[in-house]
């Protein structure tokens, strides 16, 4: 149980592109769901402030960025089995959505992105006529 | 004594197998360059002994513990500190109730944890808070007065 239930893995840094700002970033666990009506990813990110969560929707790839304020190293620590940093994670989105209509909500420390797709990507349904 | 490195395909072996190891020095060369190492891989981290890994620090007064559970509400989690002085934290985390839709991917774990740590001072058990916000849990444990520092004065002749 325990292995399965991390909350967050350090980025390898491999398919990131560099970082300027110094630290460790963290690459957030997510789910991500796909229903008729958008796209919605689900993603660890306890500790933020929600002002300093970043998101960005450019040519077709989304990021999540959340930045922590600087760790207070004053701290007298007896054990630390987890570190604090940056969250950031990059989403390739093939689905045709509409970047006008992303939105996001923080709760309990999971950051919620919603990505609604485009009018043509919708399913419709084809009423088949009889006779 | 004369040491050399153990070769699997050393030896009397044709070149093209001398070729191979130096090929497979190489490449764990290049992945380590790119913290790859596949055993020591940051995508397959060492986790700790349990479920929730928790932060401990402490000042004069008290015992903090931080644990990160994103998701959760401080009802759906149980602590106690118990007279031999453990703390046990226990929970559940419950997956969202959404919609009919498909799941592309599904990273985030669900399900019921409980650790049990033994705090290395002891502390006054009816005056233990925690409080959960962002997905932050923090539990403030104040030292008994027993285990509390003294500042000793010195005095000068």
């Amino acid at each position: 149980m325990a292995r399965e239930l991390a909350t967050k893995v350090p980025t390898s840094g491999v398919l990131m592109p560099e970082r300027t700002r110094g630290g460790v970033a963290y690459t957030p666990l997510v789910d991500i769901l796909e229903t008729d009506e958008e796209l919605r990813i689900y993603a660890d990110m306890p500790g933020l402030d929600p002002e300093k969560i970043d998101i960005r929707f450019e040519n077709g790839e989304l990021t999540v960025h959340g930045r922590v304020d600087e760790a207070d190293e004053q701290r007298d620590y007896l054990f630390r089995e987890y570190g604090v940093g940056d969250y950031v994670r990059t989403f390739v989105v093939y689905e045709d959505v509409d970047p006008d209509k992303i939105h996001a909500e923080y709760r309990d420390g999971v950051l919620i992105v919603h990505l609604p797709k485009a009018a043509e990507a919708k399913p419709r349904r084809i009423p088949v006529k009889t006779g | 004594m004369y040491l050399t490195r153990w070769e699997p395909f050393s030896g009397t072996l044709p070149d093209v197998w001398q070729e191979m190891n130096r090929l497979q020095r190489e490449v764990n060369r290049i992945f380590r360059d790119f913290g790859l190492d596949l055993f020591e891989s940051a995508a397959w981290p060492r986790l700790s002994a349990g479920f929730p890994p928790l932060n401990i620090w402490e000042d004069d007064e008290a015992l903090y513990v931080e644990a990160e559970l994103p998701g959760m509400a401080l009802e759906d989690i149980e602590i106690y500190v118990t007279r031999d002085n453990q703390l046990t934290i226990r929970g559940e985390r419950k997956a969202p109730q959404v919609e009919k839709g498909t799941w592309h991917r599904r990273e985030r774990m669900f399900g019921s944890f409980t650790r049990v740590i033994t705090l290395p001072v002891e502390v006054d058990a009816e005056k233990v808070e925690a409080t959960l916000h962002n997905g932050l849990l923090r539990i403030r444990l104040p030292k008994a007065e027993s285990a509390r520092a003294r500042k000793i004065p010195v005095k000068a002749e």
